[in-house]
């Protein structure tokens, strides 16, 4: 690792002068994948601003009906703010299958997803759950949705200078659940081989009114798919809307064969999970009205 | 489950203290390979071939030379011509050419990892600045990494010296194929013809990674005399004398060679990479020179266990008798020849008597690291098959597994595939012990499978020394030459406790380098506790006679009128019976007048014994998604007299989640041009924590009579069966017969879903 700039601005302004000032700072979360690939050589930054001294990126805030999560806030606390962990377990959980403790213990989810890693686990339980990015940059502050973040593997669509400052989610409502699940080979320390985020609301007779449905590790980036979403809006999620919810995603995904898994393999099993996290989504829907 | 009440009255063996190189290590603070630091020591840094297989045409070092900070750039030109001699290298064999081309390749590159350069500077990062300096002109050449294609026609050879060995007349034509093996007895052709039922069937397994923690490290010494100080972590540093002594033409007494902590080497570490690199970097820099691999160096330079190609023909007649074997395999070796095949062929049907066989064996070269010994080397793979299709022909009988292995089962006495008499081996104990589990008959929910399977391991005896002294104050100093990984310090302190018959915490234990103490061979082969710790019992014995010479001199009586027991001396002359003197008074009292109290043993002892095992497995197959999850497993051994059953049942376990590793997810991903896809632990995936439920152990106890304290060796033999446990237990749980591993996701899924 070549010798670096190291610095740790304690506000956001001063994180934008100096992320804008040099030409190729790299913005420093929890550093898993980051000090990763720096050490491997795939990435060698000139200089590194650590988001982490600043204080507003830290910690779970309310945000109205909502939540607001600094980008620097670790996985590990998420699970320790009850009202957030009620609220969005599948997002919670998702964050937390993320390598092991020790590695939960210094990433985030702002990290995970600026990473633009399409099997990055956090981004599809993010994406069901409609969350989107306050970013701050030369130009001021803008808040776009979540998905429309990424835009290859690696790639995002965040300017020069720019950052996420913290990542906010709506209130769940009244009948709402959400869930993430992911394959792997092993039971943990494994990237995705396919992921699937769920998020549903039910009403009093257990129809779906609403619904997103976001699959990971399929194709280049993390995708919505509204398709999917379709099949179960209107059903009580039988046997029949859980076939057809299915059948789009396995029709929208586009993967790859690589040492993770074969593109035969990942479609077949993007069905299953979308279906199993779907039930998942429904048993907490069903919980929540 | 706990060991049973030892059936020999012993007063340490058997019991389980404290290790006492435990805090040092659980605190972190013990020296392992990669921690040594020498005054004034340079940072080394290996070049390594981003190719399979490739000429080197030339090589500039040039830029790196005038790199300020660098101080020596060595490359396979400054390594010696050495000469076709054959090196033991742990328990297996290299040709000395080989491994010193392994070390640093001179004119081919032969897998992507192979070290073509290496440089030594003030620091690691200039290091490996000087590194990408470094011109190679690589000539690229076709590669080739898989067996069957290594052995075609049309395949690209990577010797062009190595004529099949085993092969009558040696044909003239090089090629992959470096070694057939052929063994077996009586008339398998016509007793297959002859049999109510036969199976046949192709298994495969990969090559997979030992994965010790530490990865390779030493620091290497070239002093202004020309005498060579190593301190290295490895499971012999004998070897590690020998081998850098013979690659750099020094002589062995010139090289002295410092044991550190190892963390793991599973047979990985009995040989050499990195130590004749380091000397030649420090004997061009004048400073000492350290060396270590990062884990993607371990995983695409350092040699894993063979994989295989193996096809089996199996019959019985009704009763489950097995009548004839016929099996063939072949294993990968990777860039050099090893001699694998060797123990896969003797191993293969040695926990059965059968009377028809015919075993043949290849080992064939490919562009991928050199194959090393990992835990009984050679003797998963065969096993494997050979278990698999028992269970398929009791299948097809509808026979009780365990009543068909102890149909077949070696008995003492009964000549194995070489025709010696198998000795005290407990085979049929550890089958009845597995029947009568309760895991053997506990109900199986639904889509789970039980497998179960058997496997033996020859082990080893061995050339061993120990020192045991007695300090003035009377406590124990044990020195042996053999280093520790599994437990051995507390093993050889408790044979001295006992033998002495001295508190345990009276005795210590130092694992002295290669100019303090006489030869050892490595610690491998299960031989360890065995071979050393009868040299440890040898010189404690001894050390008895002294002392009661000792104090029959005091008492002015004859040593055979002196007995030895926990008091101490013990006098047995008429009118002077109730006169004892402790241990620490004589040392007290008679080192002085007398001189040091002191004995050394040389053994290379016979007399040891194989080990077998029989283990059973549970597994759960997802039937949407593929995933086999291991939901119960139990490890029954015969482990002879265990020393102290914690680390007995810590090697049954450890080599159980290693072969449920190799059995369903392990494996090398090469891409397309031949390069290791997954050199990490993050896609070579070992099992996790949360990947196995704990391993019950049941030891089953059957003394060795050759030992004084009943040992067999138990590292090895925990590997063996599960391979053939786990594909027996998922092939019942997906309801199709997998015979190829490993049992990934993908693959059960396919199997199970073939229409898809
Ligand atoms: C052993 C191990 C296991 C892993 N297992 C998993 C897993 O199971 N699932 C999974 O999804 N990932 C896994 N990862 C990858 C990694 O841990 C996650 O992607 C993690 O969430 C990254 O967060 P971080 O805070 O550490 O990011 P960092 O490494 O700090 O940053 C990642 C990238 O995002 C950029 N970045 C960080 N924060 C911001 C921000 N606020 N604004 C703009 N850009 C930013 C950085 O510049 C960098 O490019 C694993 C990593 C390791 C080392």
């Amino acid at each position: 690792m070549p010798s670096q700039a190291y610095h740790a601005p304690a506000t956001v302004d001063e994180a934008v002068a100096l992320l804008s000032g040099e030409p190729d700072a790299r913005p420093l979360a929890g550093g898993t994948d980051l000090i990763v690939q720096m050490k491997s050589g795939r990435n060698a930054p000139d200089a590194i601003v650590d988001l982490k001294h600043i204080a507003a990126l830290s910690g779970v805030h309310r945000n109205g009906d909502g939540f607001a999560i600094g980008a620097a806030t670790a996985c590990t606390a998420l699970k320790n703010d009850a009202a957030l962990a009620a609220a969005w377990p599948g997002v919670v959980e998702a964050a937390n299958l993320i390598g092991s403790v020790q590695v939960r213990n210094r990433a985030t989810m702002g990290g995970n997803l600026c990473n633009a890693s399409p099997a990055a686990d956090a981004v599809p339980a993010l994406v069901a759950a409609g969350a989107t990015c306050l970013i701050a940059g030369p130009a001021g502050e803008r808040e776009v949705p979540v998905e429309q973040i990424p835009i290859g593997p690696g790639h995002t669509s965040l300017a020069p200078g720019e950052f996420v400052v913290e990542i906010r989610l709506p209130g769940q409502v009244a009948g709402g659940g959400d869930a993430y699940l992911r394959s792997i080979p092993r039971t943990e320390m494994d990237i995705a081989v396919v992921g699937a985020g769920v998020n549903l609301v039910l009403d009093g007779s257990g129809t779906c009114t609403a619904a997103r449905v976001s699959i990971g590790a399929v194709a280049p980036t993390v995708l919505l798919v509204e398709d999917a979403a379709a099949a179960l809006i209107g059903s009580k999620l039988d046997d029949a809307a859980l076939d057809a919810m299915g059948k789009a995603v396995s029709a929208a995904c586009n993967p790859i064969d690589d040492k993770r898994g074969t593109k035969k393999y990942r479609i077949a099993m993007v069905a299953v999970l979308a279906r199993r996290t779907a039930l998942i989504a429904r048993e907490r829907a069903g919980a929540a009205s | 489950m706990n060991a049973p009440e030892s059936k020999r009255a012993f007063r340490y063996v058997g019991t389980r203290p404290v290790r006492p190189d435990g805090v040092e290590k659980v605190t972190g603070k013990a020296i392992y390979g990669p921690d040594y630091q020498a005054a004034n020591m340079l940072h080394g840094a290996i070049l390594r071939s981003p190719h399979a297989h490739a000429r080197v045409r030339s090589i500039d070092t040039k830029k790196a030379e005038a790199l300020t900070g660098v101080k020596a750039v060595v490359t396979g030109a400054d390594f010696p011509t050495t000469e076709h001699i054959i090196m033991a290298v742990g328990e297996s064999s290299s040709d000395l050419v080989h491994l010193s081309r392994n070390c640093m390749a001179q004119d081919k590159v032969l897998y992507d990892g192979h070290a073509v350069a290496a440089v030594a500077a003030t620091s690691d990062e200039i290091a490996r600045e000087a590194l990408d300096l470094i011109e190679v002109d690589y000539e690229v050449l076709p590669h080739v990494l898989g067996i069957e294609e290594a052995l075609a026609d049309d395949a690209p050879v990577l010797h062009d010296d190595v004529f099949t060995k085993g092969v009558n007349p040696t044909p003239d034509k090089p090629s992959n194929a470096a070694m057939r093996v052929e063994m077996g007895k009586g008339d398998p052709e016509k007793a297959m013809a002859d049999a109510d039922v036969t199976v046949s069937g192709r298994y495969t397994c990969e090559a997979v990674h030992q994965g010790y923690i530490e990865p390779h490290a030493c620091v290497s010494a070239w002093d202004s005399d020309g005498q060579v100080r190593i301190w290295a972590s490895s499971q012999g540093h004998f070897a590690v004398r020998s081998l850098t002594a013979k690659i750099l033409l020094i002589s062995e007494a010139d090289i002295r060679v410092t044991p550190l902590e190892i963390g793991g080497g599973f047979g990985g570490k009995t040989t050499i990479y990195l130590e004749p690199v380091a000397t030649l970097l420090s004997k061009k820099s004048g400073r000492p020179v350290r060396l270590a691999m990062s884990r993607a160096e371990v995983f695409r330079a350092s040699g894993p266990a063979p994989g295989a190609v193996i096809d089996i023909t199996m019959g019985a007649n009704k009763d489950g008798m097995i009548t004839a074997v016929d099996m063939e395999f072949k294993y990968h070796a990777g860039a050099y020849p090893a001699i694998t095949a060797h123990s896969g062929a003797s191993s293969a049907l040695s926990h059965y008597t059968i009377e028809n066989s015919r075993v043949i064996g290849w080992e064939v070269l490919c562009n991928r690291p050199g194959t090393k010994a990992y835990r009984a080397p050679g003797a998963p793979q065969s096993i494997y098959a050979v278990e698999c299709a028992l269970d398929e022909i009791a299948e097809k009988l509808g026979m009780d597994k365990i009543e068909i292995r102890l149909k077949n089962a070696a008995r003492p006495g009964d000549p194995n595939i070489m025709g010696i008499p198998q000795g005290e081996i407990g085979y049929v104990e550890c089958l009845e012990a597995a029947r009568d589990h309760p895991h053997w008959s506990a109900p199986l929910g639904p889509n789970q499978g039980r497998g179960i399977a058997g496997g033996a391991w020859g082990n080893y005896g061995g050339p061993s020394t120990a020192q045991v002294s007695i300090a003035e104050d009377g406590t124990v100093l044990v020195t042996t030459g053999s280093p520790d990984i599994g437990g051995s310090r507390a093993a050889m302190a408790m044979m001295a406790a006992e033998t002495l018959q001295v508190p345990y915490e009276k005795v210590r234990v130092a694992i002295a380098d290669t100019s303090s103490i006489g030869y050892s061979m490595v610690t491998g082969g299960s031989r360890t506790t065995f071979a050393t710790g009868l040299a440890v019992t040898n010189a404690s014995n001894e050390i008895i006679e002294n002392l009661k010479g000792r104090a029959a001199n005091i008492w002015e009586v004859n040593a055979s009128e002196v007995a030895w027991g926990e008091e101490g001396a013990v006098c047995l002359a008429e009118g002077k019976t109730d006169e004892t003197m402790s241990l620490a008074a004589l040392a007290a009292r008679t080192t002085f007048m007398v001189g040091a109290i002191g004995a050394e043993s040389s053994v290379n002892p016979g007399g040891f014994l194989p080990g077998v095992g029989v283990h059973i497995c549970d597994t759960e197959v997802d039937p949407e998604t593929g995933h086999a999850k291991v939901v119960r497993y139990t490890a029954i051994q015969d482990v002879g007299q265990p020393i102290h059953p914690d680390y007995v049942e810590g090697q049954m376990q450890g080599g159980a989640v290693q072969g449920i590793g190799w059995a369903l997810n392990e494996a090398y991903l090469y891409n397309d041009k031949g390069c290791l896809d997954n050199p990490g632990f993050l896609d070579y995936r070992m099992p996790v924590a949360s990947d196995v439920p704990m391993i019950d152990t049941v030891m089953v106890e059957k003394f060795n009579p050759g030992h004084p304290y009943g040992i067999k060796g138990v590292g090895e033999v925990p590997i063996v069966p599960p391979l053939g446990a786990v594909a027996c237990s998922v092939s019942e749980a997906a309801g199709v017969r997998m015979r190829d591993l490993p049992l990934t996701p993908d693959r059960v899924h396919e199997a199970m879903h073939p229409d898809d």
